[in-house]
């Protein structure tokens, strides 16, 4: 079962985001990117985060995602241009990216037996043991990205408006 | 039961698509969109090292990551907008200089 869910969300998640490169109309990338997004939630949920899970659907696939397409409608973006790029992002991009996932996936194969295994249902944090955490330990901090998002929306309210109004 | 490193190898996998993304995407919306999967493939490692020492701190740092993202997207979005207006176009070809 566990399996399942796993290898029809991965390929999701997989398609959505090669569909993601693939495309090139913004509104199109958006959209893949809300697949990936809300399969990520469902991952999540098989990982036992609930919260997490629920907080990624409203959070990324529902909040951020509309704010892209939102902006992509209001610039009314059209087709990508085909251009030839950089040439330094081509010679050193691609190699430095294929090196890097070449390093994780060996390290993570080599540490496979010292890593666990996941199993529906074992250990699922609640929103609870996740609040605990949060309002006791880590009261300062949560409190710190209020003032984040405050200055977040002020920076953003001032950056967008027009100029002399 | 599977192992967790199948996890880990996804969120890799996710991640260099992400940058992969970034590299060729030539639309300045669809190189912010690159770096949102990447924050979430990053993410999805966070939930899964949470999971393997059954340490709920873990999670908070993703709820984190997620505070700091929203915030990113807003600010991102304002920038791209007050891009637009100066220079009416997304390529990011056309917008390698600071000066107008």
């Amino acid at each position: 079962m566990h399996l399942i869910l796993f290898l029809i969300f991965a390929g999701f998640c997989l398609a959505g985001a090669i569909n993601l490169l693939l495309q090139t109309h913004p509104i199109n990338s958006a959209l893949s990117l809300i697949v990936v997004m809300s399969s990520l939630a469902v991952l999540y949920l098989l990982l036992g985060a609930e919260f997490l899970a629920a907080a990624q659907i409203i959070v990324y696939a529902g909040a951020i995602m509309v704010l892209f397409t939102f902006v992509v409608m209001l610039l009314n973006v059209g087709t990508e241009e085909k251009t030839h790029g950089s040439k330094v992002a081509k010679a050193i991009g691609f190699p430095a990216v294929v090196v890097v996932l070449g390093v994780i996936a060996t390290t993570l194969l080599q540490a496979q037996k010292q890593l666990g295994r996941v199993s529906l249902g074992d250990s699922v944090t609640t929103t609870q043991d996740l609040s605990r955490v949060l309002f006791h330990e880590l009261l300062l901090p949560f409190e710190l990205t209020s003032v984040l998002i405050l200055v977040a929306i002020l920076g953003a309210v001032a950056l967008a408006q027009k100029e002399g109004a | 039961m599977i192992p967790s490193s199948w996890y880990l190898i996804l969120s890799a996998v996710l991640f260099s698509l992400g940058v992969i993304g970034f590299l060729i995407k030539r639309t300045l919306i669809t190189v912010f969109m690159s770096i949102e999967l990447m924050l979430n493939a990053v993410n999805l490692s966070f939930v899964t090292f949470a999971h393997e020492w059954h340490a709920v701190k873990g999670q908070i740092f993703v709820f984190f990551v997620m505070v700091v993202a929203a915030a990113e997207a807003a600010v991102g979005l304002a920038i791209i907008i007050a891009v637009y207006r100066s220079r009416s176009t997304l390529n990011v070809d056309q917008i390698d200089l600071m000066k107008l």
